[in-house]
């Protein structure tokens, strides 16, 4: 294993002053693989999509064609809706692309809406995102203009609109039946699946397909490649490459694309040109595969490749591409804790195993930091996390609509397993043990909310 | 403090006509009182009803799901700290108990002067990039204790304004969809809403 040489797809403008702009993206080939697919078929673009064996880049990791596939024949209107509600803690990317490449994302967008004859299409990026949504709308504007988007594309006679929508702050948006309920201008709460299968039930109850940003930025190099090209690069099982975030505890923390199946863990964390290795002088404790919600991974994994099969079989998953790297002066119990302080505080509230048992497990998990922990409490934590996840399983049983009340179960499990005597210690050692705010000394304010 | 202005009024039937549905626009609305106050009134949640056909507690009940929009005026400067896993492996805790400490205040206050209200925040995908915060929902990367205090002095002393508007204001950019250009298809073959 090693780094390969394979070619960027997606971030080849990253570096470019004007690769945000109209004029910077048609210079380098941009809007191409739009106007050679308008002189074909809906369905020759979808036959290059399902050849490529493109695996969704939010975080389930299904297979965009199959998914379009799922349509029900003849039921109009249909919707595309983008989802660009990066929230998932450790994972950064698809704001890079929205920021560094909007128009790539807006051909991709074109480019599927075409394919699964989709009349409207909706960027729903994150709220707090404001250089993305600056960065689209600019984008929309120059495209728009230029005939690209609305009414007759591209002189093609076909038509369809793509309207900027951003949210307000609520990482269960990211769940697609949430992101669609949100659209709709309600709370942001998962619908039960089924019947609510988005692309028989989705937006207004119609066809929607819902994507996320990476996904769609990958459809315009694969249209103009092929999708035989496309899935040529990684292995049969993970095709093409993927943007991975390494962040925490490595001298080199960025935002890599790196061939997918033939690059391995190590590969990441280590290579000079990417992680650069572990900080100065230190090892590795533990890392995070897949963004919070995913089991985490030790030295022993390290040679896995990135590949979604086998981090499956593994016990965890690839997520949404986010590695999140401790050395051995982490913390194990105040690392666990800040993830499940995430979900507790973004459990939507629908169903009670989540709401109530995040919420359990957050303060048992605060009790313990403050030293006034019981031994009986780590029964009772994993008694918790039986209770949203039985049997505390990978891949998880859920007692809930969607992932979210399963996903702080992850962190719980693992760290509980290989660190149990970290806990140990903050019980035993009582407040002595315990992680000590500093007092702030308020000089001058008033409380808020 | 109140209904939205005629300008908000116009823009608002423009955002209203892109969705199929009126509902849809309600949280692009409601970012649209948020810039035009810094916080959402009750007056704007109702005038907003009443342009979507919506009662008062539907809008509400929309509004107070998500965290953005708040409710009751905040500073002029909302400073959002970072503090989950990737930030809090590189100090994003400690960075949360300078900017405390720097401006007086605990995570969910705000300052006497009205200037800064500081919030202790969920992963804000900037994560190799840590730690980070967020002004107004401006970005600043790996940021130091001291760069922190040339922020807070810069913001002060009015000198970060071009870059980083009033509270309220995510995109300063709209899009915009020239006359004539709209495809206006998204609707067709769809059944009027029930209820």
């Amino acid at each position: 294993m090693a780094v390969t040489d394979a070619p960027k797809i997606v971030t080849t403008r990253f570096d470019l002053e004007d690769g945000h702009t109209l004029a910077g993206y048609e210079r380098t080939g941009g809007y191409a693989a739009l106007r050679s697919a308008l002189r074909t078929s809906p369905a020759a673009v979808m036959g290059e999509v399902k050849a490529a064996n493109l695996q969704g880049r939010g975080g389930a990791g299904f297979p965009a064609g199959t998914k379009w596939g799922f349509l029900p024949p003849d039921v109009h209107p249909r919707y595309l809706v983008v989802n660009g509600d990066e929230s998932e803690p450790g994972t950064y990317k698809d704001r890079l692309l929205m920021e560094r490449d909007p128009h790539q994302l807006i051909e991709g967008v074109l480019l599927a809406s075409y394919a699964v004859e989709a009349k409207q299409a909706f960027i729903y990026v994150r709220g707090e995102m404001a250089f993305a949504q600056e960065r689209l709308a600019a984008a929309l504007n120059e495209a728009y203009a230029a005939g690209l988007v609305g009414r007759d594309i591209a002189g093609s006679g076909w038509s369809m609109d793509v309207v900027l929508h951003w949210g307000a702050g609520a990482y269960i948006v990211g769940e697609e039946t949430a992101l669609i309920e949100s659209l709709e201008g309600r709370r942001g709460m998962p619908r039960l699946k089924p019947p609510f299968f988005p692309a028989v039930k989705g937006l207004y109850l119609q066809p929607t397909i819902v994507n996320n940003v990476e996904t769609l930025a990958n459809i315009p190099w694969i249209v103009t490649n092929g999708g035989a090209a496309f899935a040529a690069l990684g292995t049969e099982e993970s095709a093409g490459m993927r943007l991975f975030a390494l962040s925490g505890h490595v001298r080199n923390p960025g935002v890599y694309e790196v061939e997918m199946g033939k690059t391995t863990f190590r590969d990441l964390i280590e290579a000079p040109v990417l992680g650069g290795g572990m900080r100065q002088g230190r090892t590795l404790k533990a890392f995070i595969p897949g963004g919070a919600s995913a089991p985490w991974f030790y030295e022993e994994h390290l040679d896995l490749p990135l590949s979604k099969a086998t981090v499956d079989k593994a016990g965890s998953m690839l997520g949404s591409g986010a590695v999140v790297v401790m050395d051995d002066t982490t913390d194990a119990v105040k690392a666990c804790a800040r993830v499940v302080r995430f979900f507790a505080h973004e459990s939507c509230g629908k169903c009670t195993p989540c709401r109530e048992g995040t919420t359990w497990l957050h303060q048992i998990l605060q009790r313990i930091l403050a030293g006034d922990g019981r031994w009986s409490d780590l029964e009772l934590l994993l008694d918790v996390c039986d209770n949203i996840s039985p049997g505390i399983a990978w891949p998880p049983r859920q007692t809930t609509i969607c992932p979210l009340g399963p996903s702080a179960v992850s962190p719980i499990a693992s760290a509980l397993e290989r660190f149990r005597p970290e806990f140990e210690a903050y019980i035993q050692g009582g407040r002595h043990a315990a992680a000590r705010p500093v007092p702030v000394e308020v000089l001058a304010g008033v409380a808020g909310r | 403090m109140a209904r939205l202005s005629p300008e908000n009024e116009v823009l608002a039937g423009q955002i209203i006509a892109r969705y199929p549905r009126s509902r849809s626009a309600l949280i692009p609305l409601l970012h649209v009182a948020q810039q035009q106050d810094g916080w959402v009134t009750d007056e704007a949640m109702a005038h907003i009803g009443e342009l979507l056909g919506l009662t008062p507690a539907e809008v509400l009940g929309t509004c107070s799901f998500y965290e953005m929009f708040r409710r009751e005026p905040v500073g002029t400067y909302l400073v959002n700290v970072c503090t989950n896993i990737s930030c809090q492996l590189l100090g994003g805790e400690e960075l949360l108990e300078h900017v405390e400490q720097r401006l007086g205040v605990k995570a969910g206050a705000t300052t006497a002067d009205g200037m800064f209200t500081v919030e202790d925040v969920e992963c804000i995908a900037a994560c190799t990039e840590a730690p980070c915060l967020q002004v107004n929902y401006r970005y600043f990367h790996r940021i130091t204790h001291q760069g922190f205090d040339a922020l807070v002095d810069d913001l002060r002393a009015g000198r970060r304004s071009d870059e980083i508007p009033p509270h309220g204001t995510t995109t300063r950019l709209r899009q915009t969809i020239p006359a004539g250009r709209w495809a206006g298809v998204g609707a067709v073959g769809l059944a009027p809403e029930v209820g």
